[in-house]
């Protein structure tokens, strides 16, 4: 019996996937033939909590409103356009073999799977590959200005983890054309009247009667004021929770606050431990630093990675001759080279700086020299390709990436992980849905480079409204708790008791402090690589420092009005708990895999180390009254299509 | 390599609530690396702020990579600051020398409200958007996305005006409180892609027409291009102008027609 | 006024159901800024024309007294006799001065309109990039141009602060005796403070053409790449050629040129 086996029997809840019948590929048209649907006519009778604007809320929010949905949203931004999806850079996945190159739906899928370092679920992953063809004819429709040839048709380019040419960018801003689309689809609804939008208004808890999510209750961050909103569904598309780590290449506004009180609410959350290190952002500079900045990963196309040689370098860069240059993802990953996939060059670059081979004042990174693609492309075609990287490069380092080599390495970007859901991506909270980054979905233990837009529009526009109608077809004119039922005004009391209690502590130290030093301890810890040893520390660390967090924070002024220290009071709590639960996670998985590297699993070469037997399975964690003892359920993986290898790039 | 720049005087806009009187406060940063974002010298300073018991300068950012628009900040007199092309988050402390006074100012129009200290409400922006800054493409029915070339020339001019993050810089600027950057940087973006042309006059007319109702008006300073991190040209304006003529008398035709 | 948030919080939806109000067409056009923006324009090229040509005729008076007072009654006698004398004059001045009103309003109600969009201005100082002296004065330049129009008018055209306007001549060589404009003129002149404000207001009429003649472009969005950066030499060239013009006259009345 293998450890999955004895895993699953002890399971406390119910996971069903609800995977279809037939063939992998045929699953997804199985599904839509047998959903059931509702009367156009019908659909206007439910209302849709939709929370979160980015690609998969936005394109979520403005379809169903499309068809006919009242469309509740939520954002805590000031506008729907703010969502970090903007930030993404480097491009979108879509297996339309404009190049002729061999990629299909099923190469797209079998690189997913297998850049996932098979811990995903293949009939999820073969749906993403599917509809990644119609998000680029949406995408195109909708005025995004994807890069062009001189013959007028759409330009790819290659990506980490794939040998094929199947990116879609626009210049290095794709995330942020791409959600202006949809927020420009998102906003024509608002116009309209079919999405009701909230703005700077942050979902502080979820509301489930007899089983079922009713509604949440919400803080409007400009009075203050708790309020509760019921609905048929609801979606969840918050986004990661990388800003665990503090210092993440997500916004300062990131969080786990939504997807974490679903969690306490019932809401299983599959593989924390599962988070994803860029191998190339801005090395830290300083120790006041508030975030780390992504390069885009598309700059390995053309830039080449090395570090010297000799681990007391003093020249600069261009002094330092060929040969006491270590171009070592060339030399380690000859096939793949310097585009092999981002948790294998992270590892890579981390084993170097920690051998004392890094660069800048820091020694914490190391170069992405392009004086190679100059030389061979031209100054010119190099700026068009990178130029606006380049100058943020500039802006942010200080110095002139076409004349000294980038200095790069890793950083913390996305999180695989999140709320378990099943194949309509619904929690096992019938009636709340999980959406884009903060599902755990589609990408496994890695994500491969462009697809995370691809799963935040696939999961938004082609998944949830066929989803959701099914779910909501058998609840026409049956009746719904509304919000004068008992459940929302405890959970609205619930929330107000828990904000007050920030302001009341009155200790000595801000939010931000223990954001920061809660980062600190996930990183070292539970970071790029992780021991067992070190994972045991973090949790008897973790829990001492929440304590501190309990009885010494400090959050000035008042509940009733725009408060920007309370708000990050109320996410770092969160994140103290998840930090607890991702350790756990990465503890109980005696495994390497994908952007879960425990040195004890690891191959001669340094490799990581699978455990196919005891470990092919998704570890869904269930809230246990306190953040240190969660209860684990499994949901065993099996690979029908593609078969089980050792992942190799050489 | 790092230098620290020593006792900057800080000048911050503080005000209560929106209805309240507002005021300068003076602050002082004793000492910051020049390595340091502008936020993160807010950010040291807020947890200084707290730390003594008081309430922290609110402003708005969030990506801190200059793509999101949230940060607006009037530095010195300038939209984002004295850095071109730069938004106030990627604004660095290597910018400023010791002892520098800098005076930091929320947006001022009236129709970006000031909700507390630095923050305004800029929704009058999503107003103008949802008043027609969309290509009506309804999810499912789009065509192959290679069945409509486009010039690699025009898709690159689309690109350019369509690189604008909303951050009201362009508002901020203008000495009339104009966005007709923001607006014809949208426009300009979808009127001049082959799959804009079906809602080209409406989506001039029914814009102009909200940013009117909301903004001042543009008398072609010049400034907002000035302030735009994104430089985006004041050429959209004139291609704005031109389509909202065009529209005036496109749709009378087209009326007099039924 | 401070700046007042006027929205309550809460749900937006609908922002774009409800219809404008139809308007006959110009009337439609002008409702918007971007529309008075072409009537700034329309009534700027208008004004324009009346300005260059102005001055050209003007240079007349290089040509002595004769040409210049010939060349005055040549304008009070344009297309005579198909339209009785005067005329036509008044025809056209009816029509700069229809311009000259569209002009006013349509500048009063977008200044109105800016004042309104930032009731708070800055509390420090503004540091301005781009914009310039004509573009930031354009208020002001245009009133006291509009205020020299006036004492213009008064002057010589209509006599009530000049003593010689109006006074006939018959020249060597006339059978009738025409309008003695050059003999005006070089009154005037000869008074040194309303040979100042003359050169004053000049300059200020060429600072304020600097902007206008460079905005039209830009308004009307005659605007291509290409030839932008003629747009800007284009509107230094004409505003320097008006005001040079311009200028010489009083300049050569002082000089002792003309007289």
């Amino acid at each position: 019996m293998t450890l999955t086996d004895e895993l699953f029997a002890k399971n406390t809840v119910t996971l069903d996937s609800k995977i279809p019948e037939g063939p992998v590929a045929d699953k997804w048209d199985n599904y839509k033939q047998n959903m059931k649907l509702v009367n156009p006519n019908n659909k206007r009778k439910f209302k849709v909590i939709v929370v979160g604007t980015g690609l998969a809320g936005a394109s979520a929010a403005a379809t169903l409103a499309e068809l006919g949905y009242q469309v509740d949203a939520f954002t805590f931004h000031d506008s729907a356009r703010r969502a970090h999806s903007i930030a993404a850079q480097g491009g979108i996945n879509g297996a339309k073999n404009y190049k002729g190159d061999g990629d299909s739906v099923h190469r797209l899928f079998y690189d997913t799977v297998k850049g996932g370092d098979f811990r995903s679920r293949e009939a999820n992953v073969h749906r993403l590959a599917q509809v990644s063809i119609d998000i680029i004819d949406q995408m195109v429709a909708q005025g995004v200005p994807f890069a062009r040839e001189y013959g007028g048709l759409l330009d790819n380019r290659s990506f980490g983890g794939a040998q094929v040419s199947r990116t879609f960018y626009a210049r290095g801003q794709t995330g942020q054309q791409l959600l202006l689309g949809a927020y420009q689809q998102f906003s024509r609804q608002v116009g309209l009247g079919g999405i009701s939008l909230y703005n700077r208004t942050e979902l502080i808890d979820i509301v489930v009667i007899d089983g079922r999510a009713s509604g949440i209750v919400v803080r409007d961050l400009v009075t203050g004021e708790i309020s509760s909103h019921a609905a048929h569904a609801v979606v969840l598309a918050t986004g990661g929770y990388g800003n665990a780590f503090f210092l993440s290449t997500n916004a300062m506004a990131c969080n786990v606050t939504a997807a974490w009180r679903a969690h306490r609410k019932g809401a299983l959350f599959a593989n924390p431990c599962y988070t994803q290190i860029h191998p190339t952002c801005i090395p830290q500079s300083d120790d006041s630093q508030s975030k780390l900045t992504l390069m885009s990963e598309s700059l390995r196309n053309d830039g080449r990675v090395w570090v010297p040689v000799n681990p007391n370098e003093t020249r600069l860069a261009r002094d330092i001759p060929e040969e006491e240059r270590d171009y070592y993802l060339e030399r380690l990953y000859p096939s793949f080279g310097n585009l092999a996939p981002r948790d294998v060059s992270s590892r890579a670059a981390k084993r170097l700086v920690d051998n004392g081979q890094g660069v800048g004042a820091k020694k914490n990174g190391v170069y992405l020299d392009f004086s190679e693609a100059i030389e061979r492309l031209g100054h010119d075609v190099v700026q068009e390709r990178y130029g606006n990287l380049f100058e943020m490069y500039e802006r942010i380092a200080g110095e002139n990436p076409y004349e000294t080599p980038m200095r790069i390495y890793p950083a913390s970007h996305y999180t695989m992980g999140g709320l378990w859901v099943d194949y309509e991506l619904q929690t096992n909270i019938p009636g709340l849905y999980a959406a884009g980054e903060a599902n755990f979905s589609d990408h496994g233990a890695n994500r491969l480079g462009a697809s995370a837009l691809m799963q935040g529009l696939s999961d938004g526009y082609f998944v949830l409204p066929y989803t959701i109608g099914n779910g909501l077809a058998p609840l026409l004119n049956k009746p719904m708790p509304g919000i004068d039922h008992p459940e929302f005004k405890a959970a609205e009391e619930a929330a107000r008791v828990r904000y007050n209690a920030y302001l009341a502590i009155n200790g000595t130290k801000s939010p931000d402090y223990f954001h920061r030093e809660l980062g600190k301890i996930i990183w070292d810890y539970c970071g790029m690589e992780r021991t067992e040893e070190g994972l045991k520390k973090a949790l008897e660390l973790l829990p001492a420092l929440y304590q501190e967090f309990k009885t010494d924070l400090r959050v000035t002024g008042d509940g009733d009005s725009l408060n920007q220290t309370l708000e990050k009071a109320g996410r770092v709590d969160d994140f103290f708990q998840l930090g607890m639960l991702m350790c756990r996670d990465a503890l109980d998985r005696n495994e390497s895999c994908g952007g879960h590297f425990r040195s004890e699993y690891q191959t001669d070469e340094g490799e990581a180390l699978r455990d196919d037997v005891n470990y092919c399975h998704v570890a869904a964690w269930q809230w246990g009254g306190d953040p240190m003892t969660p209860n684990l359920n499994v949901e065993p993986l099996e690979f029908e299509t593609v078969h089980l290898a050792t992942r190799s790039y050489k | 390599m790092s230098n620290h720049l020593k006792n900057i005087t800080l000048r911050i806009w503080r005000q209560a609530g929106p209805a309240a009187k507002g005021n300068f406060e003076t602050h002082v940063v004793d000492e910051i690396t020049d390595e340091a974002s502008f936020l993160e010298m807010l950010d040291l300073l807020n947890d200084k702020l707290i730390t003594e018991g008081k309430e922290a300068v609110v402003f708005d950012h969030d990506c801190r990579e200059g793509i999101c628009g949230t940060c607006s900040l009037m530095i010195d007199g300038q939209a984002h600051g004295p850095q071109r092309g730069t938004a106030s988050c990627q604004l660095h402390m290597r910018q400023f020398k010791s002892n520098d006074t800098i005076t930091i100012e929320p947006w001022r129009a009236s129709a970006f409200p000031i909700i507390k200290d630095l923050m305004v409400d800029r929704s009058a922006f999503d107003r103008i958007i949802e008043s027609g800054g969309y290509i009506t493409a309804e999810t499912g029915g789009a065509p192959d996305a290679n069945l409509i070339p486009i010039s690699k020339i025009v898709a690159d001019a689309a690109m350019d005006s369509a690189a604008c993050i909303g951050c009201g810089a362009c508002v901020a600027a203008c000495p009339n409180g104009a966005a007709n950057l923001f607006t014809g940087a949208k426009i300009a973006h979808l009127s001049r892609l082959p799959q804009g042309q079906a809602e080209r006059y409406s989506r001039v007319e029914a814009m102009v027409e909200t940013m009117d109702e909301k903004f001042g008006s543009c008398t072609n300073h010049g400034e907002c291009e000035a302030a735009c991190p994104k430089e985006i040209s004041i050429d959209v304006i004139a291609l704005m102008n031109k389509d909202y003529r065009k529209a005036k008398f496109a749709n009378r035709k087209d009326l007099a027609r039924k | 006024m401070a700046q007042v948030v006027t929205s309550h919080r809460g749900p937006v939806t609908g922002t774009a159901t409800h219809k404008r109000k139809k308007r006959p067409f110009l009337l439609d056009l002008y409702s918007t800024a971007v529309g008075k923006k072409y009537v700034m324009g329309i009534t700027g090229v208008a004004m324009m024309g009346f300005v260059l040509f102005h001055m050209i005729g003007n240079l007349k008076m290089y040509a002595g007294a004769a040409g210049l007072d010939h060349y005055a009654h040549f304008l009070q006698t344009l297309l005579y006799p198909l339209a009785p004398k005067g005329w036509v004059l008044w025809i056209l001045r009816g029509g700069l001065i229809s311009m000259l009103f569209l002009h006013l309003h349509a500048a009063w109600s977008l200044t109105r309109l800016n004042r309104h969009a930032r009731p708070m201005k800055y509390q420090s100082k503004r540091d301005y990039q781009i914009a310039n002296f004509a573009s930031r004065t354009m208020r002001w330049t245009g009133i006291i141009v509009l205020a020299f129009l006036v004492w213009h008018l008064l002057d010589l055209t209509f006599g009530v602060v000049n003593s010689e306007t109006g006074k006939m001549i018959t020249h060597p060589g006339d059978e009738e005796s025409v309008k003695a404009v050059y003999a005006s003129i070089v009154y005037s002149f000869q008074r040194t403070p309303v040979a100042f404000f003359y050169v004053v207001a000049n300059i200020l009429l060429g600072i304020h053409l600097f902007h206008g003649a460079w905005s039209i472009f830009q308004s009307f969005g005659l605007n291509n790449p290409r030839f932008n950066s003629w747009t800007r030499a284009f509107a230094t060239g004409f505003a320097s050629i008006v005001v040079i013009g311009n200028v010489s006259f009083p300049i050569a009345v002082m000089a002792g040129i003309v007289g």
